[in-house]
């Protein structure tokens, strides 16, 4: 039969010889290589201990973003979850109360704010509809878990710490790219 | 002069808007025979409404340019004109959007218009249903060159059901003919003027008539919005659907659209046509009292008729609501009486749109108080969902 490619390779079924049958040989070649790789370098990374630079582009699980006066940007106008191509965004508005002007920045805020981790896909248009700057994509990951209902986000999973109550857990969540941002 | 024999006006009058040639009735304005052509010929209207006597000719967006007057005249008009007030003349022809000139003061118009608008769509009620939103995104520019600080207004309380924001306001009247040609006694108008002209009922007055709530669906932009749907629900998100009751109201259509979450009535507004204007049934403009409109906020007041037919340019159309029927679970048919084994109940874990607390049941916007954990009740293990199953 004719072949289709010129990479077929014949399968040879001549009997193996004596030599081919004592295996050994064969053996200390593999071993040979095996040992071999003690002396390279490792490609493997100790995950978490040590961790690997996330690409500038990277997208990871979502915040929802404060001002400098630690005041929610989120105002619920739904064009994250409008434009969610997965619908895990859910959300429901409330309006600011008289007393509540140091919490939310508009007249108008998500009282509820959900994020279905097991729909979402991090394709990270939710962060390119915001026109509130407030809902950005993370370099973290989402942490695995064993149940289901762990994978629904509400405001609390999501809201960035306050930066004037917990600075340093403000500049940690802002990570390394808001930080170079600011540095240059 | 006297021998002059004047022939009698032909019965209707020929005019060419952008290529299309139309028969139209004598005293027809340019902007009524664009419309009856349709589509993107009609030019765009912030304050003309044509079941509203007196409106147009104020907000400029309808201007048109007149490349020949008439048969008789063939002279082009050297103005672009407003085609709201401009009536057509036998020959005339029209150049709407095939005309440069009127694309390029269409733009400057929007920005004029846009100048003291405080561009606050992600939190006003009417977007996604707002005609300066869709004129802006058709012609606007990315960036404004009004380099000083917005008009602002002191906020005005006028009444129950209408909430007032000043600073969205064109200034567009309709809502000042509404109440005029509508309603017996009008409360409110236009204050002040030129650049401190306002939408006010002057010594803070509520706007209690029986037909007020039209106003807010004569607002082409979201100055008059439905204090009861206030920051509800974003208009995308609803189901519109066209349902009508018995109104002992006199003057009052009962016919109106709902717009609908699940079962919940959000809100009540009349039916729009394609221009989006108040929908005419048998002749008479459909205007829904404030019975119909504010209090009506359950399902069974209404007998539903179906979906509405959205456009599919607008943005309300990514409800993706195609049908009324909810397809039937036959998964207890096919698995000869045994349930469906749920993975996770969404209700148990989430807590937005929760089954027991009714929106549409608050007549105002809602508050953190409304999402507290006492205003709430989140169906615990062992009770059923809608179809029937526990987990």
């Amino acid at each position: 039969m004719q072949a289709l490619t010129n990479r077929v390779k014949e399968v040879s079924r001549k009997p193996m010889s004596l030599w081919e049958r004592m295996y050994l040989p064969a053996v200390f070649k593999g071993m040979v290589i095996t040992f071999s790789h003690i002396f390279k370098k490792t490609p493997t990374i100790n995950y978490p201990e040590k961790k690997r630079p996330f690409s500038p582009v990277f997208r990871g699980l979502q915040i929802l973003n404060r001002d400098e006066e630690g005041r929610e940007n989120c105002t619920a106008c739904g064009l994250c979850a409008v434009a969610c191509p997965a619908e895990a965004i859910t959300m429901e508005a409330a309006e600011r109360q008289p007393g509540e002007e140091h919490l939310y920045r508009e007249e108008k805020y998500a009282a509820r704010y959900e994020i279905n981790m097991l729909r979402c896909i991090f394709c990270g248009l939710c962060e390119d509809a915001c026109p509130k700057d407030a809902i950005y994509l993370s370099e973290t990951f989402t942490p695995a878990d064993y149940q289901r209902k762990q994978f629904i986000y509400n405001k609390k999973d999501l809201l960035i710490p306050h930066p004037k109550e917990e600075p340093e857990a403000y500049k940690k969540a802002l990570g390394n790219r808001a930080g170079n941002k600011t540095a240059n | 002069m006297a021998d002059e024999i004047k022939a009698a006006p032909p019965a209707t009058f020929k005019v060419t808007i952008d290529n299309i040639t139309i028969d139209v009735k004598p005293g027809t304005t340019i902007l009524n025979a664009a419309r009856q052509i349709g589509g993107d010929v009609a030019p765009p209207a912030m304050c003309y409404y044509s079941k509203l006597e007196g409106s147009g000719g104020k907000c400029r967006t309808c201007l048109v340019e007149v490349a020949a007057g008439s048969t008789a005249d063939p002279r082009p008009m050297p103005k672009l004109v407003a085609s709201c007030r401009t009536t057509v003349m036998d020959g005339m022809v029209v150049k709407n959007i095939t005309s440069d000139r009127v694309l390029d003061a269409r733009n400057g118009v929007v920005e004029f218009l846009l100048i003291n608008h405080p561009l606050d769509c992600p939190i006003c009620d009417q977007a996604g249903e707002c005609n300066l939103q869709d004129l802006s995104y058709n012609h606007g520019e990315e960036g404004t060159r009004y380099q000083f600080a917005r008009r602002t207004f002191v906020k005005e309380d006028i009444g129950p059901y209408i909430q007032l924001h000043m600073t969205r306001c064109i200034l567009c009247y309709r809502c000042v003919f509404v109440a005029e040609q509508i309603t017996n006694k009008r409360v409110h108008g236009v204050v002040d003027r030129g650049d401190h002209a306002a939408i006010s009922t002057y010594i803070s007055r509520a706007v209690d008539n029986d037909f007020s709530g039209n106003m807010i669906d004569v607002c082409p932009v979201g100055a008059l919005t439905d204090k009861t749907f206030r920051f509800k629900n974003r208009v995308w998100f609803t189901k519109p659907v066209d349902a009508h009751r018995n109104c002992q109201t006199p003057g009052c259509c009962g016919k109106a659209t709902l717009w609908m979450r699940g079962d919940e009535v959000f809100r009540v507004t009349t039916r729009k046509d394609p221009w989006g204007e108040v929908q005419s049934f048998d002749g008479k403009p459909g205007w829904i009292c404030n019975t119909c409109r504010f209090d009506k906020k359950d399902a069974k007041d209404w007998v539903v008729e179906g979906l509405t037919t959205i456009s599919r340019h607008s943005v309300i159309g990514t409800n993706k609501y195609e049908t009324l029927q909810v397809p039937a679970e036959t998964v207890k048919e096919v698995m000869k009486g045994q349930a469906p084994k749920l993975l996770m109940n969404i209700h148990n874990v989430s807590e937005v749109n929760n089954p027991n607390i009714h929106l549409s049941e608050i007549d105002r916007p809602a508050h953190a108080d409304d999402f507290s954990e006492s205003a709430t009740h989140t169906p615990g293990q062992g009770e059923s969902d809608q179809f029937g199953r526990t987990n």
